[in-house]
């Protein structure tokens, strides 16, 4: 390493290869994982942009912008982009890729090659998603469940979709593969398991709901191609098949799916909170062994979306009582995050306010899913825009938010540059007076009866839609300034030390940016917890 | 700069975690199959009974053993004979051939009743009997295709014998490659009775 100190740009300088190619053929773990972080945003910024366009249809009754098969369509794609484009691969994939290895001391994940691979299986996903929306004969209109038999017989561009989430499928299989073995293998000497960051121990649990579910939802995907092109009619009652078990298949994935979105986010809390509040995370092992209970008991609940079509009263009675199990460990985090800040010295920089306001929504969209866990409520709101304001809570005002937090609080790392913290609160603040605008007048909606996925509604419902339309507005413009301010820190703003925030997990011991290898010729040896604040200072920038 | 990273134990444990999920990826189809089964028992074995179970039982001794002669190929190897390792490769890609060739045939005739996804014929029968044929061409075709990969994969692991790039000193490609054979083997093991024998 010859570079001087004002010339230093670690892992972004150097490399075999100059230029592009640098990028595309590299198979470091910060180069892949800066490359999904570009394309996993872009995405967001897409799927954002078109639910914009669903409020503003939605903002008076009757048709305003768009014809019934376009908003069809635009809630498909919307859904498709935001959960197989964006939620999924979001954290673990960009967060997971960037830190993980230096988290537990390696000089990368344990198949290089196949995580660039894995990189590959996503662009080529994405290419096919948005090729779906314009050759064909029309943009998918299924909703992003491609439930049959509505899937099998329109004349919409089904296939490419699916094949899409089949690569998706395949990429996210193959990064849950590869962490799962480095973490098991590659762990620096003192890097016991008592000692791994939390958000290792979440991606930990992730990578096996990611290895032990997704070829579920794949095998499903090929069999609607299958139905599509042979007309084969396993899943159509009228020749013998059964459309509820298509959703018995697409719900044992696609529950515990929501487990690989939340999990990562709640380690990027866990890492986020007991920095800003000084104060080691209360219940390491409460925590660590949560999150393996949340993937284990999240996977034996998909029935619950399932009561209203059609389930024995005794299968409802247990998928409702599995359901409200799941429950316990999801609150047993947010107990000890909040027991974590009792007495903390609190600092509201912004990533925190990021986490803080993740407990905050995370915990209304999480008492929600209790509401639908409830066969009785759920009968009632199935299908409503209950289930909208709910899951958005969850994905949104919980995993995006995460995300969110993890760009301001790791972004210096690897950039090694500052944001304006004035300008992050701003954007922080609009995001989420708009989010809590938006989505909570769809909750009410939902109670109501206003039916979700219809593009026209009955005059009672108007001056909630406009709220949330308006509110919409709000978070979009909180966005706006957010990603301007982050683009701007990233080009040119102060220069940061190694520790800006005063972490002790390992990434901050390391050069911002961190070097190629992570940690040069010596690998480090790991003496103490990822929470052990004693002694350790943050820079001054 | 770069230390070389090698980690066997790590390669085979990543192997293990990817059959695993194409355990997954079957057992999706052996649920479908479970379902029609119970549903429809009488034409499940009425349909059953129109395979060739010739050509199943020869394609079952031809994989199983494509089996012995690919894990002989890996002991070979450990062995330092690289020739041998080579033709025991080129003889499991041999069988694998054979297999796929035996299936081309069986699809023929069938085909030539009328009987594949979609056809008028199929449509005709009672619903069990369409839902027996779509599950046995979807399923031995997904099959089919991963032994069409795992033919390619030895193909190019032995290629990289030949010029020295898998040795003994290093032939755990090799090894996962051979698991990856016995896993297309195992599945195959429980297609042939679900789909030809107990009905
Ligand atoms: C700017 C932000 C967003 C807005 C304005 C928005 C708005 C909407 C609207 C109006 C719908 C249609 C509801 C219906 O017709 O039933 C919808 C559906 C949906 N949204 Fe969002 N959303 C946003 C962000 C997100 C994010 C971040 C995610 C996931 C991470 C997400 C996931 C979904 C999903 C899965 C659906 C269901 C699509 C379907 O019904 O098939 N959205 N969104
Ligand atoms: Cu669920």
């Amino acid at each position: 390493m010859s570079e001087t100190n004002s010339s230093y740009s670690g892992f972004w300088q150097q490399g075999q290869r100059r230029g592009i190619l640098g990028w595309l053929l590299s198979t470091d773990h910060k180069r892949i994982g800066i490359m999904y972080l570009c394309c996993v945003t872009t995405m967001f910024i897409v799927g954002a942009c078109l639910g914009l366009a669903l409020r503003l249809e939605l903002i008076a009754p009757g048709p305003t912008v768009m014809s019934a098969q376009t908003y069809n369509a635009t809630f498909t794609v919307h859904g498709v982009i935001m959960i197989f484009l964006f939620i999924i691969p979001s954290i673990p994939a960009s967060f997971g890729n960037l830190l993980m290895p230096i988290m537990i001391g390696a000089r990368d994940v344990s198949f290089p090659k196949v995580n660039l691979i894995s990189w590959y299986c996503y662009i080529i996903g994405a290419v096919l998603a948005i090729l779906s929306i314009f050759t064909g004969t029309g943009a998918p209109d299924t909703g992003w469940t491609f439930y049959v038999p509505f899937s099998t017989q329109t004349t919409t561009n089904i296939d490419l979709a699916v094949m899409a989430a089949f690569m998706l499928g395949f990429s996210s299989i193959l990064t849950g593969l590869n962490f799962l073995t480095t973490i098991h293998r590659l762990r620096a000497k003192g890097m016991t398991w008592g000692r791994l960051p939390l958000f290792v121990w979440t991606l930990y649990a992730t990578a096996w709901v990611q290895v032990l579910a997704t070829p579920m939802i794949g095998i499903t995907l090929l069999l609607i191609v299958f139905e599509r092109v042979f007309g084969a009619g396993l899943f159509d009652a009228a020749r013998g098949g059964d459309p509820i078990l298509y959703q018995h298949m697409f719900w044992i994935y696609s529950h515990p799916a929501v487990y690989i979105m939340i999990l990562p986010g709640m380690g990027v809390i866990s890492e986020v909170i007991p920095v800003f509040a000084r104060k080691p995370l209360f219940g390491y092992w409460a925590m660590a062994l949560s999150s393996l209970a949340i993937a284990f008991a999240g996977s034996l609940v998909w029935g619950h979306h399932m009561f209203a079509s059609g389930m024995s009263d005794m299968a409802i009675l247990i998928f409702s009582f599995l359901t409200f199990i799941v429950a316990i460990p999801s609150a047993i985090k947010v107990f000890n995050w909040v027991s974590t800040l009792y007495k903390g010295s609190i600092q509201l920089a912004p990533p925190m306010l990021y986490a803080l306001s993740f407990i905050f929504l995370f915990s209304i969209g999480g008492l929600g899913g209790l509401v639908l866990g409830a066969a009785a409520s759920d009968i009632h709101l199935t299908d409503t825009m209950f289930v909208v304001g709910h899951f958005h809570y969850v994905m949104f005002g919980g995993t995006g938010f995460a995300f969110f937090a993890a760009l301001h609080y790791w972004l210096p790392k690897f950039f090694g540059r500052m944001y304006n913290h004035k300008r992050a609160v701003i954007a922080w603040a609009l995001m989420f007076v708009g989010f809590n605008f938006t989505y909570m007048p769809m909750q009410v909606l939902g109670v109501m009866g206003m039916p979700r996925r219809y593009y026209d509604y009955l005059p009672q419902f108007t001056t909630l839609n406009q709220v949330s339309t308006v509110g919409s507005w709000v978070m979009a413009l909180g966005l706006l300034v957010m990603f301007v301010n982050l683009w701007k820190g990233i080009r040119s703003g102060t220069p940061v030390g190694p520790n800006p925030w005063g972490g002790a997990t390992l990434e901050w011991q390391i050069p911002s940016p961190p070097p190629i290898e992570n940690f040069g010729e010596e690998d480090p040896v790991v003496t103490h917890g990822p929470y052990d604040f004693k002694g350790v200072v943050a820079d001054e920038y | 700069m770069s230390i070389e990273h090698r980690d066997d134990t790590g390669a085979r444990f990543g192997m293990w975690l990817f059959l695993y999920t194409e355990v997954i990826l079957f057992s999706g189809l052996f649920l479908l199959y479970a379902m029609a089964l119970a549903k429809f028992p009488n034409d499940f074995s009425n349909a059953s009974h129109r395979l060739n179970i010739y050509f199943g039982t020869v394609n079952t001794l031809v994989l199983l053993t494509s089996s012995l002669s690919i894990a002989m190929a890996v002991t070979a190897l450990q062995r330092g004979r690289t020739k041998l390792t080579l033709i025991l490769c080129g003889t499991t890609v041999f069988l694998g051939i054979v297999f796929l060739i035996n299936k081309y045939f069986e699809w023929s005739a069938e085909i030539g009743h009328g009987i594949y996804p979609g056809s008028h014929h199929l449509a005709e029968q009672a619903p069990g009997v369409a839902a027996f044929f779509n599950l046995y061409f979807f399923t031995l075709g997904l099959h089919g295709l991963h032994v069409v990969i795992g033919g390619t994969l030895i193909t190019v692991v032995a290629i990289m014998t030949a010029k020295g790039k898998v040795t003994s000193e290093r032939y755990t490609l090799l090894e996962n490659t051979a698991l990856y054979w016995h896993l297309v083997d195992l599945i195959w093991i429980f297609l042939f009775p679900l789909y030809y024998l107990i009905l």
